[in-house]
């Protein structure tokens, strides 16, 4: 399949990497390849990945896709991942200037992805990585049958969001943290005696074996994990029992997971990034004067915010721009932060002229939490009219909520904050001493859909083979799920409470 | 590669017919489909099958948006959020997935669901007719049939028999006697056709719903007959206490009020298909659906003499399905199965919607 591409676009791909390059941009090698839509459904469909394991989710993928392409609903312009070399590709239909709009923005996410601290655990070598992933998940398909592959990856795709976004790929697990010993406490009561009757007072072998009879029940006592465990998949992946097959299976989806999750941590800035720079490289450099229309078009196409809904590349590209102006006139640090004067605002310029250095600073160090935080201004949010929407029970429809700075930004942080998913740790696996493992949602003033929840455990349970438990908040109140592998009950407290 | 996409497309294809077998029942026998053809697409909803997940409700959560507006402003119809792209909501129906299946489709599921054996069409090698097929070529013929490949190979040889074919300027130049065209040959194929014919009880008994059931279990009935036949025929025939022949829509939709003589329209179906489908050459199905209800004096004995004499002789099948109904006697069926024995008469009971499915596979099971 590999189409390398034809010598005009070769030509203009070592242009546009000159330029970016004189920009200041640095990335891997990057390879295109030229595909027509029905290839590029595929590929898109696999994430972008040319050898994935066989699962029904990517052939779901495949035709979702291939009719909105043939509705004329959807085009696939830029798919690139993260490796060395940068893979990248392009429709075959495309314009010319379609294609060079794509290399620009290309370069852009090549760029972030080598530079990005997020991204600096990742492996580079993925594709290769999941080729492996689909080479060993085909070879249980044949050994166990595709049912029970197919079903047991439904189950780790079930929890694939409960990995920890921080911690590197392939981490090992923390060793466990030596138990406080108290010595006093396991030392067993003795009788009193004089010196020289003591040893047959109190045997030794008999204060030998209560000291070992305290010592286990305090090992029982103790709790399992003894810290809450973040990574859920990872926990089950060590400690549930599950044959060495499904132990592989469980490992490569949690592997995957956490390679995308740094995609997912900085949707906004990578995108805004890469838009960035297709707009620079485009007007400034590439364009020619019979392309501006094309370009133009595209371009509104890509950052057009859908009402009521936020577009990363939009929100993107404008923080970027926003952050290399105040750079440019100086407006940040104390002074400016002290100027209430609205007429001195509006004029500030300092001349600082460091707007380039802070952009390229500023997509080494951030994710898009950190960089929401330090970088969302009121002036921002008033300009680009940003608003908080929330569900009116009444009128049974999303209503505008708040233009406030403080609201808009508090949700715009939760949403991206473990990017809008639930925070769910490992809070005990050996509950009530049988073994038992509780789950634990922190509550963020946002409860979980219920139906799914009770789905999801049910599926954790089948991994983890004896009944589970989840503590979650609801209509402000403590609720207690349960799943014992036949029947699902629920009350409303916390689990400790009904045990 | 292709092939791999192709896979997990099948996977997936396979999965969704899982889930709408599951369903079956309570899929065909929503009357909307009635009346579609079988290419025409259906959606059908099934349970989403996406992995589920702990997941926030969106309701609750809310979002970020932008653009003008004041605050506590609707965001307009069209632009309701699907908040983050999820499609996730807190209405049981949001959990659904609209599948697309054509009825040809659905009538597969449905074989496969009740095991239905393919029909075996009665003699179907007595009955044939001819058919062309390109497998000949000759040495006159129209333009548009010539065969460039053989019309080459044809001068290739001439030019080179007669040494005037220089491999160093392999030229071929065709002349007239070098054209080949194809052409056909009738060749005897063995033809199968149909006719069905529906009987219907219209007489007061017989309520809106009970015509419902009729309709949706004669489509399915339709729907598998036809698969097994090039072409098919349909009449219909309502009787009370006389028997007429009907298009489709006024099968489904009149409501008569009056006795019930059934023999009147099996009179009415044995002159249908002696007249116009001999039997010899045609597969004859009949059914007929009625509350059971049938007039005395005498009338059940007429049916039983109509359908042992004229009948089951020469029909494929016969189905009487009885729609139960709370006035009729339904005294019908058990007279009809106790006196007509005949490996081609199918009775069958249909309590309700529900029952449409056995009832289907009553009719059908026999593979006649």
């Amino acid at each position: 399949m590999a189409h390398e591409p034809p010598r005009e676009l070769q030509a203009l791909q070592m242009a546009v990497e000159h330029h970016a390059r004189a920009f200041g941009l640095d990335f891997f090698d990057i390879v295109y390849e030229v595909l027509d839509w029905e290839e590029i459904n595929e590929v898109a469909a696999y994430g972008g990945y040319p050898a994935r394991y066989p699962h029904w989710r990517f052939g779901m993928e495949y035709q979702e896709l291939s009719r909105s392409y043939a509705y004329g609903l959807s085009k696939i312009y830029e798919m690139v991942i993260n490796n060395d070399p940068t893979y990248a590709y392009l429709l075959a239909a495309n314009h010319f200037v379609d294609q060079k709009l794509v290399m620009a923005h290309v370069s852009g996410h090549a760029d972030f992805f080598k530079h990005n601290y997020m991204f600096a655990g990742t492996n580079r070598r993925m594709v290769d990585e999941m080729a492996n992933h689909a080479a060993r998940i085909r070879r249980y398909v044949e050994t166990h049958g595709v049912e029970a592959v197919e079903g047991f990856l439904d189950l780790c795709l079930s929890i694939d969001n409960l990995v920890d976004p921080n911690a590197p790929p392939s981490r090992r697990p923390e060793p466990r943290e030596p138990v406080d010993e108290d010595p006093v406490a396991e030392e067993p009561a003795k009788l009193r005696a004089k010196g020289y009757m003591d040893e047959f007072v109190n045997p030794r072998a008999a204060m030998e074996a209560s000291r070992r009879r305290r010592k286990a029940e305090r090992k029982k006592e103790e709790r399992f994990p003894a810290q809450p465990q973040r990574d859920v998949m990872l926990f089950l992946q060590e400690h549930a029992p599950l044959r060495n097959w499904e132990r592989d299976v469980l490992g490569i989806v949690r592997e995957e997971a956490a390679y995308f999750a740094p995609q997912g941590r900085t949707k906004v800035m990578n995108e805004g990034w890469a838009s960035y720079w297709h707009s620079r490289l485009m007007t400034e450099r590439l364009l020619e004067g019979s392309e501006v229309i094309d370009y133009a078009d595209n371009h509104a196409g890509v950052m057009a915010p859908a009402p009521g809904r936020f577009n990363p590349y939009k929100l993107g590209i404008e923080l970027w721009r926003d952050v290399e102006e105040r750079w440019n006139k100086g407006r940040h640090g104390p002074d400016w932060e002290a100027c209430d004067d609205y007429a001195a605002r509006e004029r500030w310029d300092t001349g600082e002229m460091r707007g380039q250095e802070k952009i390229f600073e500023v997509r080494r160090h951030y994710n898009d939490v950190t960089f929401i935080d330090a970088f969302l201004t009121p002036e921002f949010v008033r300009r680009h009219g940003l608003f908080t929407y929330g569900y009116d029970r009444a009128a049974r429809q999303y209503v505008i909520a708040d233009r406030d700075f403080h609201a808009v930004k508090e949700k715009l942080l939760f949403m991206l904050t473990n990017f809008g998913q639930p925070r769910i740790d490992v809070a005990d696996a050996n509950f009530l001493n049988r073994g038992e493992l509780v789950l634990a949602h922190r509550y963020e003033g946002v409860p979980l859909r219920l139906d799914m929840a009770r789905e999801t455990l049910a599926n954790v349970q089948r991994i983890w083979k004896r009944p589970v438990h989840l503590e979650t908040t609801y209509d402000d109140r403590p609720l207690a799920m349960h799943f014992d592998g036949t029947s699902h009950s629920e009350e409303a407290s916390t689990v400790e409470r009904v045990a | 590669m292709v092939n791999r996409i192709e896979q997990d497309r099948k996977r997936f294809e396979d999965i969704i017919r899982g889930r709408v077998k599951k369903d079956l029942q309570r899929h065909i026998t929503r009357g909307e489909l009635i009346g579609k053809r079988g290419r025409e697409l259906v959606s059908i909803p099934v349970p989403s099958i996406d992995p589920p997940r702990f997941r926030h409700g969106t309701r609750e959560q809310g979002g970020v948006g932008q653009g003008p507006g004041d605050v506590g402003q609707p965001l307009g119809g069209g632009q309701q959020p699907g908040a983050g792209g999820t499609g996730a909501g807190d209405d049981a129906a949001e959990h659904l997935r609209e599948v697309e299946l054509s009825i040809d489709e659905l009538t597969t599921l449905l074989g496969e669901e009740l095991g239905l054996p393919r029909i075996e069409p009665k003699g179907a090698r007595a009955i044939q007719a001819l058919r062309g097929r390109y497998t000949e070529i000759r040495r006159v013929g129209p333009e548009s049939l010539r065969s460039f490949r053989r019309t080459y190979r044809a001068a290739l040889k001439r030019q080179v028999s007669a040494g005037t074919y220089d491999p160093r300027r392999p030229m071929v130049v065709p002349v007239r006697e070098d054209m080949r065209y194809r052409s056909w040959r009738d060749v005897p194929t063995p033809v199968a056709n149909a006719v069905v014919l529906y009987m219907m009880d219209v007489s007061g008994s017989m309520s809106d719903e009970q015509k419902e059931i009729v309709r949706i279990e004669s489509f399915w009935l339709d729907q598998w007959i036809r698969r097994h036949y090039n072409s098919m025929a349909t009449r219909y025939v309502i009787h009370d206490a006389a028997a007429r022949e009907v298009d489709r829509d006024t099968f489904f939709t009149t409501r008569e009020a009056g006795g019930t003589k059934i023999s009147s329209a099996y009179e009415l179906a044995v002159q249908i298909v002696e007249r116009e489908y001999p039997p010899d050459d045609w597969n004859v199905y009949l059914f007929h659906f009625s509350d059971g209800d049938n007039w005395g004096g005498g009338d059940n004995e007429r049916c039983f003499r109509l359908l042992r004499e004229k009948v089951l002789p020469w029909a494929n099948l016969f189905g009487y399905g009885q729609v139960e109904s709370r006035t009729g006697s339904g005294a019908f069926l058990g007279a009809l199965s106790s006196h007509v024995q005949a490996e081609n008469l199918v009775c069958s009971r249909i309590p309700d919607r529900d029952g449409i499915l056995g009832s289907i596979r009553d009719f059908l099971g026999r593979g006649r």
